[in-house]
């Protein structure tokens, strides 16, 4: 496998050196949320240890060091995707809070009755519900672009469901499913011949390819912290600066104000316009850690030593006969769904667990792709660059296992 | 497994000497000989097998059970005064817990079925391979079975 220092990559993960089931444990649920790098488990700590205090409020010593640390990291981010300018940056909860907010705010501000939103039919529930109850308060419609039986976007379908009441695109650039890498690129700039603004679920993506806003030129970016080594509850909203400044805020309360009088209140200007309360400082120290443990390994090397995982477990599977692997887009990022035979999914799951094998089953929050596929569900194994080959025979081993017993 | 002491089959459910808590001690007794996990999976998976098995026109979303990972049905007839559980689901390991609690609380009255304990759950271990979202559908499905105990004692009060 390369060069890729995995075992030494190893070593900074301290939850992936324990035994479960009186097993090694093999952690293949990254897609739903990746392990903590020692660095990201220390800057948290570190933040506790030294710095905590309330941010942007206080001329005290340790309230401007974090307040320093937290506006620190906007750059950070900023730079981490190219973005034009770090008032483009809000931390949010994460991805699913990203998109409400688009849809709460956008939605006010752009969609009536009569408007389409435009998604895929392969998002996820969080990329789904807030367009479709935006939807239905102001009486528009929510469309899904088809896919194909590979897992591929049906592009043809998408340049044809583009029309004048299209208000907005919120599409994935990789599904949690399947893994199709989609061509995000050439669906903003299609969208964008039309003055049709795109937001790009980068969930999925982001720990995997990077992402890089100039070159995308999406109008709106979201991403979860905690899918990309950070901790849970940080995440990103990225917008282009017009937006921002045209919609109104999301959330009201502190920090969010310019001044507050008993009859009105005048609004912060950006990013702060939305994010009011006190925000998740430890999470965005760990962000910070993250971004800087990621850019230390190379996006690149990430990218292909995944690349090299995923083809080495996807020809294991292969070779087993009948594995049936959904979602094999020419373009995929390090994730395997499939059936084993007509094998249940949670049976399958039950006794991978019982083998130390961490993977998940279910509809992983999208259901309508479920649908699609007329299957109850998959079995989703997916790879970080923690993982390795030794790894994903162990995988096979419990699959073996899995078919002795129930076929 | 052949020889194992109690098929879960009709006849067992038929069978009138048993009080509830013997029928748990029963299960409790049987997964203690098992050492090893996967035997007692085994044993589900063979349960799963010989599910008393629901009636095709009851698999609808009427009768589904929400709360698991898997699609779980299940019926009730009441006959003599006593409660008879019918079921399936798509996914054996669910099928042979659902049938383990049939086993238990099929063949009952009503207030039988109210009154009983279900801590033999615990007691065999399987609560603990169960991640929260799993143990649910497990709480999903006895209480089902207890609404439609009491679903029949009201009708048979009134």
């Amino acid at each position: 496998m390369g060069t890729f220092p995995v075992n030494k990559i190893r070593e900074d993960f301290p939850i992936l050196h324990q035994m479960v089931y009186g097993r090694p444990l093999v952690y293949f649920d990254n897609a739903a949320s990746t392990q903590k790098p020692v660095q990201v488990i220390r800057a948290i700590s570190g933040y506790y240890e030294t710095d905590n205090c309330n941010i942007h409020r206080g001329v005290h010593f340790l309230s401007q060091r974090a307040t320093e640390a937290y506006e620190e990291t906007r750059k950070v981010v900023q730079r981490f995707i190219n973005a034009a300018s770090s008032s483009e940056i809000i931390f949010t909860k994460g991805t699913t809070e990203s998109i409400n907010l688009v849809a709460s705010s956008f939605g006010k501000q752009y969609i009536s009755s009569g408007d389409e939103v435009l998604i895929s039919i392969m998002e996820h529930h969080s990329n789904i519900v807030p367009w479709q109850q935006m939807c239905l308060e102001r009486g528009a419609k929510v469309k899904f672009i088809p896919i194909h039986e590979n897992g591929e976007l049906d592009m043809g379908s998408f340049r044809k469901m583009l029309n004048e009441k299209t208000k907005l695109v919120a599409i994935t650039h990789v599904s949690n499913v399947l893994g199709t890498i989609n061509p995000v690129k050439e669906i903003i700039a299609y969208a964008h011949t039309y003055g049709i603004p795109v937001l790009v679920d980068g969930a999925q993506s982001i720990p995997h390819l990077g992402a890089d806003m100039h070159d995308l030129d999406c109008d709106f970016y979201c991403f979860s912290g905690h899918k990309m080594y950070a901790p849970m509850g940080i995440g990103v909203l990225y917008g282009k600066e017009k937006f921002l400044e045209a919609l109104p805020p999301y959330q009201s309360g502190g920090e969010m104000i310019k001044e507050v009088h008993t009859d009105r209140t005048t609004f912060n200007e950006l990013p702060f316009k939305f994010e009011a309360g006190t925000p998740n400082v430890e999470g965005v120290y760990g962000l910070h850690a993250a971004i800087g443990y990621l850019q230390g390994l190379g996006m690149e090397n990430i990218r292909n030593y995944e690349h090299e995982i995923l083809k080495y477990a996807t020809d294991k599977l292969t070779a087993m006969g009948d594995i049936h692997i959904i979602g094999t887009a020419e373009e995929k990022t390090s994730l395997i769904s499939f059936l084993i035979g007509t094998i249940h999914p949670y049976d399958a799951g039950v006794i991978i667990d019982k083998m130390g094998i961490a993977v998940r089953t279910g509809h992983h929050c999208a259901m309508p792709l479920i649908e699609w596929y007329k299957i109850p569900a998959t079995v989703r194994a997916s790879f970080a660059f923690y993982n390795t080959v030794e790894e994903i025979d162990s995988l096979v081993e419990a699959i073996i296992r899995v078919k002795q017993m129930f076929g | 497994m052949e020889n194992a002491p109690l098929r879960c089959n009709g006849e067992i459910h038929l069978n009138k000497t048993m009080i509830i808590s013997e029928l748990q001690e029963q299960v409790v007794s049987e997964f203690s000989l098992f050492d090893d996990w996967m035997d007692k999976y085994n044993y589900l998976i063979e349960m799963g097998r010989s599910i008393p098995i629901i009636d095709e026109n009851y698999k609808t979303d009427q009768y589904v059970i929400t709360g698991c990972q898997s699609k779980v049905w299940l019926h009730a007839d009441y006959r003599d005064g006593k409660i008879f559980f019918s079921a399936d689901s798509d996914a054996i390991i669910t099928k042979g817990i659902v049938n383990l609690l049939i086993r238990v609380l099929s063949g009952h009255t009503p207030d039988e079925i109210l009154i009983a304990d279900m801590d033999f759950i615990e007691k065999i271990g399987l609560r603990e391979h169960l991640s929260p979202t799993r143990s649910n559908g497990l709480t999903s499905m006895v209480k089902q079975m207890k609404l439609y105990a009491l679903a029949f004692k009201t009708k048979s009060e009134v």
